[in-house]
């Protein structure tokens, strides 16, 4: 008797989810089309002006933005929503039943969301590029695939973190939009910032970690003599969220629904109060 | 070893006392069934011993086991057919038997899994295709992906039509003939008698009787009634007086049915007439089983 590899495992669960990701049409519409549909639409809308004060055009400006943000519906958003749901089926319980280990279970599903959200960054920069004359700085392209990485683990844990604190697959799908919509528009993602914005716009900004993925990755996108220093303090706070939400999530994870072993006890409550 | 032993085990929430003191073994190749009415505490048991809740009181092992503890290595060991809960819809019934079984140290090959569930016709289909019965014996294809020592079976026909039921029985079946032991739980009477080798009656939290289904309850011994009606001769003149008349049919309560018989029918066939209609009837597994659990019977 032998037991698996833990590597083996984990890209057996990775391939599992991303089957299961790309056989879910809706999810793949929301993550890779939808955020490449607003590039085009914006683009054609605000054509390509420069937008004075950050030294970039429209089409240089919402093409990493998008980016980002197809690459937080890739893990924050599909995380929370499929795996609420997978508890709600009872798969989760099915799961915990098995000798796979938690990590490895959760970890293919960070793994495959990464790699999916890779894809969808991949896309509209390469329709950025193709398209819209993005434009990319050599110099930079190491440190965007370290601000894309440590973003895409925190909010793969945020992911996790909204998994486990919903009560069903519904409400995951709820939070998660509730959060990242409004948090996208804030953040400076859809719309591009005044050069003054509002104090209180800018505190919320600054508090939740959308900006610290999305301005680090533009930055890489602005020519050097615009470009902001380095932000490894976004990157360092970026990377608290996910430790935090990591260390909740592992804290909170629920294996079975709230409804399920609940229910059936609630049920025997009543039909023992009734016998 | 037993596989499965259970002593004294309790169980509540809050002040809900849902197992209430239950004891049992289950020997190596054994099929034991729990059996009793919804809400009687027979999930709460099963999964205290799959390792899903912790227990109040008692001491359970499993193949050796404390399953309170998750371990990897007991997981490896036991099969788990949930009565709840469901399969990935959106991938093919080999591709989930393949998913599964990689977990496993040992494992059974999937195109045999698929053979023993009777699925090969829907080895590629996707999951969410199946029928009711498909997916149920798709579930227990997954209990049984990594070969395992002992298999928990929670209410596996729950809602079939009768024919389906037959297979899901069939299938079990083939399981006790591969050597498992398995751990039933069912409120159905008839599939107790089918698959087990024992029966514990449970209800309330309690197990009420415990035997093997022809035993259960004192049945092997439980009074045997005979009844007919007499043709031309009045009850006084029957050898032994009835336990009860109405008109010319009569009916006995015995321990000891052939004697009985025998004296009635010799006389029978010395007076030269019929005993109409005779019966012989023990009381059935069901009885016993309404009577054990006052009557609660779904």
């Amino acid at each position: 008797m032998k037991r698996p590899s833990p590597f083996a495992l984990l890209w057996y669960q990775a391939r599992y989810e991303w089957r299961i990701f790309w056989r879910t049409p809706i999810s793949a519409f929301f993550t890779i089309f939808f955020p490449l549909l607003i590039y085009v639409v914006f683009s054609a809308v605000f054509g390509n002006e420069d937008i004075d004060y950050l030294g970039i055009t429209t089409a240089q400006f919402y093409a990493p933005s998008l980016a980002v943000f197809s690459a937080v519906s890739a893990t924050y958003t599909n995380i929370s929503i499929t795996t609420a749901y997978q508890r709600d089926e009872g798969i989760l319980k099915r799961v915990r039943g098995t000798p796979l280990p938690a990590w490895i279970f959760l970890g293919g599903k960070i793994l495959a969301s990464i790699v999916i959200a890779l894809i969808g960054t991949v896309i509209m920069l390469g329709v950025g590029a193709a398209f819209f004359g993005l434009q990319f700085y050599a110099e930079t392209l190491a440190i965007l695939v370290v601000v894309f990485f440590v973003g895409v683990a925190a909010f793969a844990a945020l992911g996790l973190l909204v998994a486990a604190v919903a009560p069903s697959g519904q409400a995951a799908t709820a939070i998660a939009n509730a959060t990242l919509l409004p948090l996208a528009f804030v953040s400076g993602v859809f719309i591009i910032p005044g050069e003054d914005p509002p104090a209180w716009l800018e505190a919320v900004s600054d508090f939740f970690p959308l900006s610290h993925f999305v301005e680090p990755f533009r930055a890489a996108f602005t020519p050097a003599e615009m470009r902001p220093d380095i932000h490894w303090t976004d990157l360092a706070y970026l990377a608290l969220w996910g430790v935090v939400a990591l260390a909740l999530a592992i804290r909170w994870f629920r294996w079975e629904p709230a409804t399920g072993g609940g229910g059936r006890r609630s049920r025997r409550r009543t039909e023992s109060a009734a016998s | 070893m037993a596989v499965v032993s259970v002593e004294n085990l309790t169980k509540s929430y809050g002040d809900v006392q849902a197992v209430s003191g239950v004891d049992f073994t289950i020997e190596e190749g054994e099929v034991f069934a729990l059996l009793g009415p919804n809400g009687a505490g027979k999930t709460t048991i099963v999964e205290i011993l799959e390792g899903y809740r912790g227990r109040t009181g008692g001491e359970v092992a499993v193949l050796g086991f404390d399953p309170s503890e998750n371990q990897r290595s007991f997981k490896e060991r036991i099969g788990i057919v949930l009565q709840e809960s469901s399969v990935e819809r959106e991938l093919s019934v080999r591709e989930v038997i393949d998913t599964y079984g990689r977990v496993y140290p040992k494992r059974l090959g999937t195109q045999h899994l698929i053979g023993i569930v009777g699925l090969d016709e829907k080895a590629d289909a996707r999951v969410k295709t199946l029928s009711g019965g498909q997916k149920r014996r798709l579930e227990v294809a997954l209990g049984i992906v990594g070969d395992p020592d002992l298999i928990f079976l929670d209410e596996p026909t729950t809602g079939f039509d009768p024919s389906a039921r037959r297979q899901a029985w069939d299938v079990i079946r083939n399981l006790t003939e591969l050597g498992k032991t398995i751990l039933l739980t069912t409120h159905y009477m008839d599939e107790a008698q089918n698959l087990a080798d024992r029966v514990a009656v449970i209800d309330h939290g309690l197990i009420v009787a415990e035997g093997t289904p022809d035993t259960l309850g004192g049945r092997a011994t439980a009074r045997t009634e005979v009844r007919f009606a007499l043709a031309t001769h009045s009850p006084d003149s029957l050898p032994v007086a009835p336990a009860a008349i109405d008109g010319a049919a009569v009916e006995y309560h015995t321990d000891d049915p052939t004697t009985l018989l025998h004296t009635l029918t010799g006389w029978a066939v010395e007076q030269g007439t019929v005993l109409q209609g005779l019966t012989v009837t023990r009381p059935s597994l069901e009885d016993i089983y309404l009577e054990l659990t006052d009557g609660e019977a779904s």
